[in-house]
């Protein structure tokens, strides 16, 4: 474990001059605009799966292909980026993608939820509300929520036409049967404006509460499936559940270590081999400014 | 009486063979018609043609539904046929593995139609299967085993009460007993009449078990290379065949 101030860190930082050679966020203006016209497209109508054209990216499928496709597609010279990858800004996934951003576009970025106006995030959504204004983007490995029950595309996308939403519930009944209670811990799947059924992309089911009537506009990149899905600010986002087995987020026994939220959602961390364990927040932002406010320094994971 | 299902002159060709020819039937509410015939002679497509999974080419269908309107299903949109079938209509497959999902367990087989129209109450899904898991003589105990772990006759009762959980008016059936050990058959045979009788259901039975349509059919039509070559009450057909094919079949049949 380190300890540095939040001030000094290399993740915020101004506007440079992009890498010369390439085009402005990597892919040329004809490919982004028709990744942009697919975004329209799911704009116009929350949940439902929109497909497009995915490109081969400096990166392999499962890294988040998808999500920097559509980030790449809508980011503009003064936009200000923040990557979050399981929550943390300083993470592999993370900083890889922040670098790349700057480097094909030279725009600022940062780790502050509030002073980003376009954030690219896999498995997580801030602890800090979004605001109005700020574009959201989601890492999306399975778009489609009735694969595991209809493996053929065809026969899901008619079910999806017909609103044959009943076989998914099939899923939550076992779950129930089995285990006593909805046990979907992450991905679970929603329903956007009370017509489409959606995959909100690995996040913890603690986050889905969040995605109702948000303020930001939700996109979904899935680049190896190659669809895009959206959720427009203010919309209806209800996450499955029975009449006598409502759903419910997670909640933990413990405060974060560091910080002592105990609002927030909470990674289990296995410290030492005799069984030792501690609970820090998974957002890296979050925990760091609630430790500055309280103590003035900041502890983090070495 | 106003008849549930009327079939008009239907036509299905596959290329130049006809799979059926310009068949014409009603079906009465509590009626149940038997289809016998040799493999290929156009059952089967018959059934599914009824049942919408094959497009048929030339003829009408007719149904009417609960409210008492009647409904052109050729013409009637994807959406509500879907709808219908999950709830007026039942399809029962010769091998259960068809007609059930594998990988979930009996409850969450018997629980899919209510949930597909609409159920989200998991206690009233719970007790509706124990129900009707006691209808078709399975263990209550069973209920949350995979239909994997079941034999091939409790399949096919399962099948029935997956089926029957929102009470369909007619049901068809495509050789339900294929397959199945004769005292199996016979248990399966028996739960189905009492079954019919009680839940008043219309049926129409495919199959090619003279002693099946004997024991279930109030009406009997023998089809050979897609025609209708002889029509009539059950025993009428069977203990008078006028046919040359009738006769053959009934000639046919073992008698222990």
């Amino acid at each position: 474990m380190s300890s540095s101030p939040a001030s000094s860190s290399p993740s915020n930082s101004p506007p440079a001059n992009p890498e010369p050679g390439f085009n402005f966020a990597y892919l040329d203006e004809q490919t982004k605009r028709s990744i942009r016209r697919a975004i329209l497209k799911a704009v116009a109508i929350p949940g439902h799966q929109i497909p497009f054209s995915s490109r081969e990216m400096p990166m392999s499928y499962g890294w988040g292909t998808g999500g920097i496709q559509v980030t790449a597609s809508v980011i503009g010279q003064d936009d200000t980026l923040k990557v979050i990858d399981q929550g943390a800004d300083d993470t592999t996934n993370a900083v890889n993608i922040r670098r790349f951003f700057k480097k094909v576009c030279g725009v600022a970025t940062t780790e502050r939820t509030e002073e980003a106006t376009l954030i690219q995030t896999r498995h997580r959504i801030p602890e800090i509300p979004l605001q109005e204004g700020q574009v959201f983007v989601y890492q999306v490995p399975m778009p489609e929520p009735l694969y595991f029950i209809e493996p053929s595309r065809t026969e899901a996308n008619k079910m999806h036409a017909l609103e044959e939403y009943g076989p998914m519930y099939v899923k939550l009944y076992e779950d129930i049967t089995k285990f006593g209670r909805i046990s979907l811990a992450y991905d679970y799947p929603v329903m956007v404006n009370g017509r489409h059924l959606m995959n909100p992309s690995p996040i913890p089911r603690f986050d889905n509460p969040k995605m109702d009537m948000n303020p930001a506009l939700q996109l979904f990149g899935a680049g190896r499936e190659k669809r895009i899905y959206a959720i427009p600010p203010y919309t209806e986002v209800k996450s499955l559940d029975f009449e006598d087995y409502p759903f419910a987020v997670e909640n933990w026994d413990h405060a974060c270590e560091f910080c002592g939220a105990t609002d927030s959602y909470l990674d289990e961390v296995v410290i030492d081999d005799r069984g030792g364990r501690m609970w820090i927040c998974s957002d890296t932002d979050y925990c760091e400014r609630r430790q500055q406010e309280r103590s003035g320094t900041t502890k983090k994971l070495a | 009486m106003q008849p549930l299902l009327t079939v008009n002159n239907l036509s299905k060709y596959y290329g130049d063979l006809r799979a059926c020819d310009r068949i014409s039937f009603t079906l009465y509410p509590g009626q149940v018609l038997g289809i016998i015939g040799e493999s290929g002679s156009g059952k089967s497509t018959l059934l599914d043609s009824i049942a919408g999974h094959v497009p048929f080419d030339a003829g009408t269908i007719e149904y009417c539904n609960r409210d008492n309107s009647l409904i052109d299903l050729r013409t009637l949109p994807e959406p509500r046929r879907r709808k219908l079938m999950k709830t007026e209509w039942g399809f029962v497959r010769q091998n259960p593995r068809d007609g059930l999902r594998m990988t979930v367990t009996a409850g969450a087989n018997i629980g899919e139609r209510l949930l597909d129209v609409g159920d989200r109450h998991y206690g009233n899904i719970r007790t509706e299967a124990l129900q009707w898991l006691s209808e078709v003589e399975i263990p209550h105990g069973r209920i949350d085993d995979f239909p994997t772990t079941f034999s091939g006759g409790m399949q096919q009762r399962l099948q029935l009460a997956r089926i029957l959980v929102t009470r369909p008016r007619i049901v068809l059936m495509d050789e339900p007993t294929g397959g199945l050990d004769v005292s199996v058959q016979a248990k399966l045979l028996d739960l189905m009449r009492s079954l019919v009788r009680t839940l008043n259901l219309s049926v129409i039975l495919v199959t090619h078990d003279i002693g099946v349509v004997r024991l279930l059919a109030h009406r009997l039509m023998v089809m050979q290379n897609g025609q209708v070559v002889e029509t009539g009450l059950t025993d009428q057909v069977l203990d008078d065949p006028h046919h040359p094919y009738t006769q053959q079949l009934v000639n046919a049949t073992l008698v222990p």
